[in-house]
């Protein structure tokens, strides 16, 4: 296929098809309804499953039952919307079901606004739902990196039976860029769905989807079972772009929207003889903390910069370990930053230094 | 000799967790059977809720998914849309489905989902040990209503299948019981028939079934029987509330 021009939201929904997405569950909210009317006509069309729910908590459950039947499911949202989803995504991650979920974020709290944001990096890294779990989250820069991710999100989530996330901030799925959809994406080997309820007659022994482990044993080696595929995740998903990154003045460390800023800022600050490298977190989690060791002995600092007043901080601050000072810029209310608000931050570093 | 009756093999073989005297497991039973008797156990997908009967999942001998206290009907949704041809039925308590599955149950059902709900109502909430429920009858006490329920302060109990009768997607609705042999019988039935309509296509089937929770209760299991007859079944009476017969595709 040929480069087409192509909004986000759009773009999000056809690369899931291209990844094989069998059925889309969700309910309405700005800013990322394109993503299911494009699918409820898309998936009607191609005899693919498309639910409106009645609600964001029976959407994700949707997801679960079809998930746990052994179809690629996915469902997508905004803010307030993925808080009511974290009860069946805890359940999904215990019950140990891939699912893909799209979080296009907006302003809050509460109902905050419909403007472009990206405040809900704690709910996407840390998440609502109860227990020791954790969803795999990418946070693609642009619409090609959005499509490229969510396709090889859907066997990300197969492979590891657990969910996947792509979040990405309004912007990105408001605006248009020209894509390619046919990228080639990793290969991986993805074992048959032996364990999937789908009738016995589909496989040997009988099938059951569940989380609940009453005995202490039980739990126990089922959640460590969950902790040691997290930890081949960080081995194998970490994720991030080191840009400008040769013994550095300064560094930016910026995700998805804010590392385009972050791009143009240290073009400017190149002309003012300023050497500022990038780190881009492209898995929020697992969060690229080996990034940080590779920060040059010159470097006097590190500015963090989010369209939030300072969630991906509290990251950054556990993988620099007390080594360089940090300043903090941020922006909310569904402002972006200009690329001079961050050449002004790195020019009064002090101004904004994170002093805890 | 000759076998005349033996266990259902819709039944696996593990220990039911029920409290003796209680009838979810009666209630266990007319569902293996049904299923066992249509022929189809391999292509059934069970749901699991949250309740007493949350172990549901090791008693049924199909494919189950265990679904968050009130989503049944939206896992079941999930599972039955990716399998069309699956029999798919939720195992629900009156907390789980009336209470905080109200809305999952009635978008369900109004969407007309071709799955079967086996609705076990007993006025209480069984295994967090017996607070009020939606359903429990006026004046019945409870650990949280401990004055005995009142419509000025709880409202009164909720009418699952008199709600249920005006959802244009509901194909079967009736509410039976299992205090006594004849009502077990009649049960049976409305549960098969339930089913034969899933396989029919024809749509939402729900059976409401007053069961007892003697032990919450505070009564033994014969005087736990009576009180189905004599106090549940005034306030919920037994009957067919929706019978569309014809098909709804
Ligand atoms: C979100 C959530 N809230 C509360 C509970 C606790 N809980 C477990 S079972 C139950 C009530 C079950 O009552 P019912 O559905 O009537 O079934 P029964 O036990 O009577 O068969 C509750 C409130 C839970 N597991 N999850
Ligand atoms: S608590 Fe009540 S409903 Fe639950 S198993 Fe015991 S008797 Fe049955």
């Amino acid at each position: 296929m040929a480069k087409v021009l192509m909004k986000g939201n759009e773009a999000i929904a056809l690369a899931a098809i291209k990844g094989g997405c069998d059925a889309f569950f969700g309910y309405p909210i700005t800013p990322q309804n394109e993503i299911p009317e494009y699918l409820s006509k898309y998936m009607n069309e191609h005899g693919k499953v498309f639910v409106q729910a009645e609600s964001e908590v029976a959407a994700i459950n949707m997801v679960y039952g079809a998930a746990g039947a052994g179809a690629r499911v996915m469902t997508s949202s905004s803010s307030p919307g993925i808080a009511l989803k974290q009860e069946g995504i805890t359940y999904i991650a215990g019950a140990k079901l891939p699912c893909v979920i799209v979080s296009v974020m907006r302003g809050g709290p509460g109902l905050g606004s419909i403007q472009p944001s990206q405040s809900d990096y704690n709910q996407a890294t840390r998440g609502g739902g109860n227990g020791d779990y954790h969803v795999i989250c990418f946070a693609p820069e642009t619409i090609q990196e959005t499509i490229d991710t969510m396709k090889e999100a859907f066997d990300i989530a197969d492979y590891y039976r657990n969910p996947v996330m792509v979040l990405v901030d309004g912007l990105i799925g408001q605006m248009m860029e020209s894509v390619d959809f046919d990228r080639p994406i990793k290969q991986r080997f993805l074992p048959p769905k032996d364990w999937a309820a789908s009738g016995t007659k589909n496989h040997p022994g009988r099938n059951v989807i569940n989380s609940l482990y009453l005995e202490p044993k039980d739990l126990e080696e089922h959640t460590l079972g969950l902790h040691k595929k997290y930890q081949s995740v960080i081995q194998n998903e970490t994720r991030y772009e080191m840009i400008n990154m040769e013994d550095p003045d300064y560094v930016i460390v910026a995700y998805g929207t804010m590392s385009r800023v972050a791009r143009s800022a240290i073009e400017m600050l190149e002309k003012k003889k300023l050497k500022v490298g990038i780190i881009r977190p492209i898995s929020l989690w697992p969060f690229p903390k080996q990034a940080f060791k590779e920060i040059g002995p010159n470097c006097k600092g590190i500015l963090v910069s989010e369209m939030s007043l300072g969630q991906m901080l509290q990251d950054v601050q556990i993988a620099n370990k007390g080594r360089l000072p940090i300043a903090f810029y941020g922006r909310v209310g569904g402002y972006v930053p200009e690329p001079e608000e961050l050449y002004d931050a790195i020019l009064n570093f002090k101004k904004w230094e994170v002093l805890d | 000799m000759e076998m005349k009756y033996q266990k259902t093999s819709g039944l696996t073989d593990n220990a039911l967790s029920y409290c003796p005297g209680c009838t979810h497991g009666i209630i266990h039973k007319l569902v293996a059977e049904s299923l066992t008797e249509l022929g189809v156990l391999d292509r059934t997908v069970g749901i699991a809720s949250v309740g007493c009967s949350v172990f549901s999942y090791q008693f049924f001998n199909v494919d189950m998914e265990q679904a968050a206290h009130g989503r049944a009907c939206a896992a079941a949704t999930g599972v039955k849309r990716i399998h069309p041809d699956n029999v798919v039925f939720t195992y629900q308590g009156d907390g789980d489905l009336a209470s905080i599955g109200i809305a999952e149950t009635i978008h369900a059902a109004n969407r007309g989902e071709n799955i079967t709900v086996i609705f076990v109502n007993n006025a209480i909430y069984g295994m967090t040990g017996g607070q009020m429920a939606p359903t429990s009858l006026i004046g019945q006490k409870t650990t949280t209503s401990p004055f005995g329920r009142s419509v000025v302060q709880h409202g009164s109990p909720i009418k699952i299948s008199e709600m249920f009768q005006h959802i244009e997607g509901v194909a079967y609705l009736e509410r039976v019981s299992v205090f006594n042999p004849r009502q077990v019988r009649n049960a049976k039935k409305a549960i098969k028939k339930a089913f034969q309509y899933q396989l029919d296509k024809k749509g939402f089937t729900m059976i409401e079934i007053l069961s007892s929770c003697p032990v919450n209760w505070g009564k033994t299991p014969i005087d736990a029987l009576k009180w189905i007859e004599e106090s549940m079944v005034p306030v919920f009476p037994l009957g067919v509330f929706k019978d569309a017969g014809e098909s709804h595709e």
